[in-house]
């Protein structure tokens, strides 16, 4: 099955095209595997709405295929900041809607942890002196995902036996997280969440023919809003 | 990536429930501000016109919270594309070109509009065209009255703008904006007015409703009439309600209500159709379109119908419920364009919250 699958929960706006199939002959064991056919990057955290669907296209092309070849999308439900947050996943409820195809939601940190190995946190920049967070074990998420402040989330990894931090956010915070006692662990690879890793989150489901859950951004914060006071006196 | 559009105008279809089957059939959305709005239009006729609003989860706050509006736009997105396309009996591959609001408006609201239209254009292979706001709530009219006699003058008065604009040809794109306001919007103003005297958010409807029982005694004043120039100010104007209303607080006196409404709704209604007349008989131009949320106002509507009568102006005013934001008037717009040749807009555009008349 083509899935195509983008992710703009970061500054990296990321696009894959990727083949997923039962990783064993038996079908249904829950193993996916995954194959790459054309992948694309850039980091611009001001342009996701201008590049997603460019880099869509180019993708397509370099693996000769067109829209009407895609069997499902995935796309990064974030955290991430919300206005290239929302460039994604609403690119992906339209582009689903527009070929009569599922679109699968996926937690963008996964697209970075589910790679991981070991006890490890993820992280990434939540902007106004915060990071999003989630812990994985193995690979699979343990908790989160959340949104904190670097200080108050070291505590709460430091509670949960976290020692390793992976991702972009910890590397804005070096040395408020290097006070877990290690150092931080670079980032491997491009250090933001993989698009051919969502996919492979979602083949199960994919394959499996279940169908998908509402895309609902997971922005963790409420909108800044404030109910209005009196109005004051213009009247000296 | 440049120089690649988002698709070619696809031979004519014979097909489909309109009885122009020949012209595209063009999706028009519109997501500035607190509306996401779809359209169908074929050929100056309106098919399907729908729209989720997120203003109840805004009243609380006494205007449109950006963040409330976009998260909105979000969730109501596809919904809406699905029910216009069935309100029309149509399906998505019918659709022969996608029109979206680049602006201006709120940014992240707009951008939700504009991921949206790029994905459906490139999914569907389809050109997409990326409109002026202003210029669609013009050409929304012609939905209704047919096509503008070249050249006409448009009044866009709403929450976010008070605008008067020389319209040679909407097709091409050519619209000069002549005057704007240099501080609050018509509508802002009615919402803070509305605010002072304890109505609900919007406040056009209720001060429009209060003002019916009143009579416009109170000599509000009117910034800007008579200074020459097409711009107008209604900041001052609250504050002259606001100073009014204190002033009888503080003397314990009652407030009366549809006096303050009436009066206040006159000195708007007076510059604006001032103005209007006034920019028609500079520029020879013998037709007015008023359009924009406030144009629901029924005493703008009375002033101005009696003003360009005596001017000998024809005025066009959009039935309400296509003076506020749609997705028509982005279909309509996108249609005109779509018939009159207009090159599609490129894959990589992006919204523009400032975006300017010239360039649209």
């Amino acid at each position: 099955m083509l899935l195509l699958a983008v992710d703009t929960a970061t500054p990296a706006c990321s696009v894959a095209l990727a083949d997923v199939e039962w990783a064993e002959p038996v079908a249904g064991t829950g193993v996916v595997r995954v194959t790459r056919r054309a992948a694309r990057q850039v980091v611009d955290p001001r342009r996701h709405a201008e590049l997603l669907v460019p880099l869509v296209r180019e993708a397509l092309d370099e693996a000769s295929a067109c829209p009407a070849d895609l069997d499902a999308l995935v796309v990064g439900l974030g955290p991430g900041p919300f206005t290239s947050l929302r460039v994604g996943v609403v690119t992906a409820a339209a582009f689903a809607d527009a070929l009569g195809r599922p679109a699968y939601g996926v937690c963008s940190l996964d697209g970075i942890g589910a790679d991981t190995s070991g006890r490890v946190a993820v992280t990434t920049d939540a902007r106004r002196r915060e990071v999003y967070w989630a812990v994985y074990d193995s690979g699979e998420r343990v908790a989160g995902p959340s949104v904190g402040r670097p200080g108050s989330v070291v505590e709460e990894l430091r509670e949960m036996a976290v020692r390793r931090v992976a991702g972009p956010g910890a590397q804005l915070y070096p040395d408020v997280f290097a006070s877990l006692g290690e150092p931080v662990e670079p980032a491997t690879g491009p250090g933001y969440p993989s698009p051919v890793t969502l996919a492979r989150l979602a083949g199960a489901s994919v394959l499996a023919g279940r169908p998908p859950a509402p895309l609902v951004p997971l922005y963790l914060r409420r909108p800044d809003a404030a109910e209005p006071r009196p109005p004051k006196a213009v009247a000296v | 990536m440049s120089g690649v559009r988002a698709g070619h105008v696809p031979p004519a279809r014979s097909d489909g429930p309109s009885v122009r089957g020949d012209a595209p059939l063009v999706l028009g959305i519109e997501t500035s501000c607190d509306e996401t709005g779809v359209g169908l239009v074929r050929g100056g006729l309106l098919l399907a016109d729908t729209l989720a609003s997120s203003v109840d989860e805004h009243a609380r706050y006494g205007g449109v919270i950006p963040e409330i509006a976009a998260r909105a736009h979000v969730e109501a997105m596809v919904p809406a594309v699905d029910r216009a396309l069935s309100q029309a009996g149509l399906r998505h591959r019918d659709v022969d070109a996608i029109a979206v609001t680049a602006g201006p408006g709120l940014a992240g609201a707009l951008l939700v509009g504009v991921a949206a239209a790029k994905a459906y254009a490139f999914a569907l292979g389809v050109p997409l065209y990326g409109v002026h706001h202003l210029a669609a709530h013009v050409a929304v009219d012609t939905l209704e009255h047919g096509p503008l006699p070249g050249p006409s003058m448009a009044l866009l008065v709403s929450g976010g703008h008070s605008s008067l604009l020389l319209v040679p040809d909407l097709a091409t794109g050519a619209v000069i904006p002549l005057g704007a306001t240099v501080d609050d919007a018509a509508g802002e103003a009615y919402d803070k007015v509305a605010r002072l005297l304890g109505m609900p958010f919007p406040g056009g409807p209720p001060i429009d409703q209060a003002a019916r029982d009143g009579s416009p005694t109170i000599a509000f004043p009117r910034a800007k009439a008579g200074d020459g120039t097409f711009d107008f100010s209604f900041s001052g104007l609250k504050t002259a309600v606001a100073r009014w209303l204190e002033a009888r607080n503080r003397a314990g006196e009652p407030i009366p209500v549809a006096a303050v409404a009436a009066s206040f709704q006159e000195a708007v209604v007076d510059v604006l159709t001032a103005k209007s007349v006034a920019a028609c008989r500079s520029h020879g131009v013998d037709t007015l379109v008023i359009g924009g949320g406030v144009a629901a106002n029924s005493r703008l509507r009375s002033l101005a119908a009696a003003r360009c009568a005596a001017a000998g102006i024809t005025l066009r005013v959009p039935r309400p419920g296509l003076c506020t934001d749609n997705g028509a008037m982005v279909a309509a717009l996108g249609s005109l364009q779509a018939a009159a040749g207009v090159t599609p807009s490129l894959l990589d555009m992006s919204a523009s919250s400032t975006l300017s008349l010239e360039r649209p």
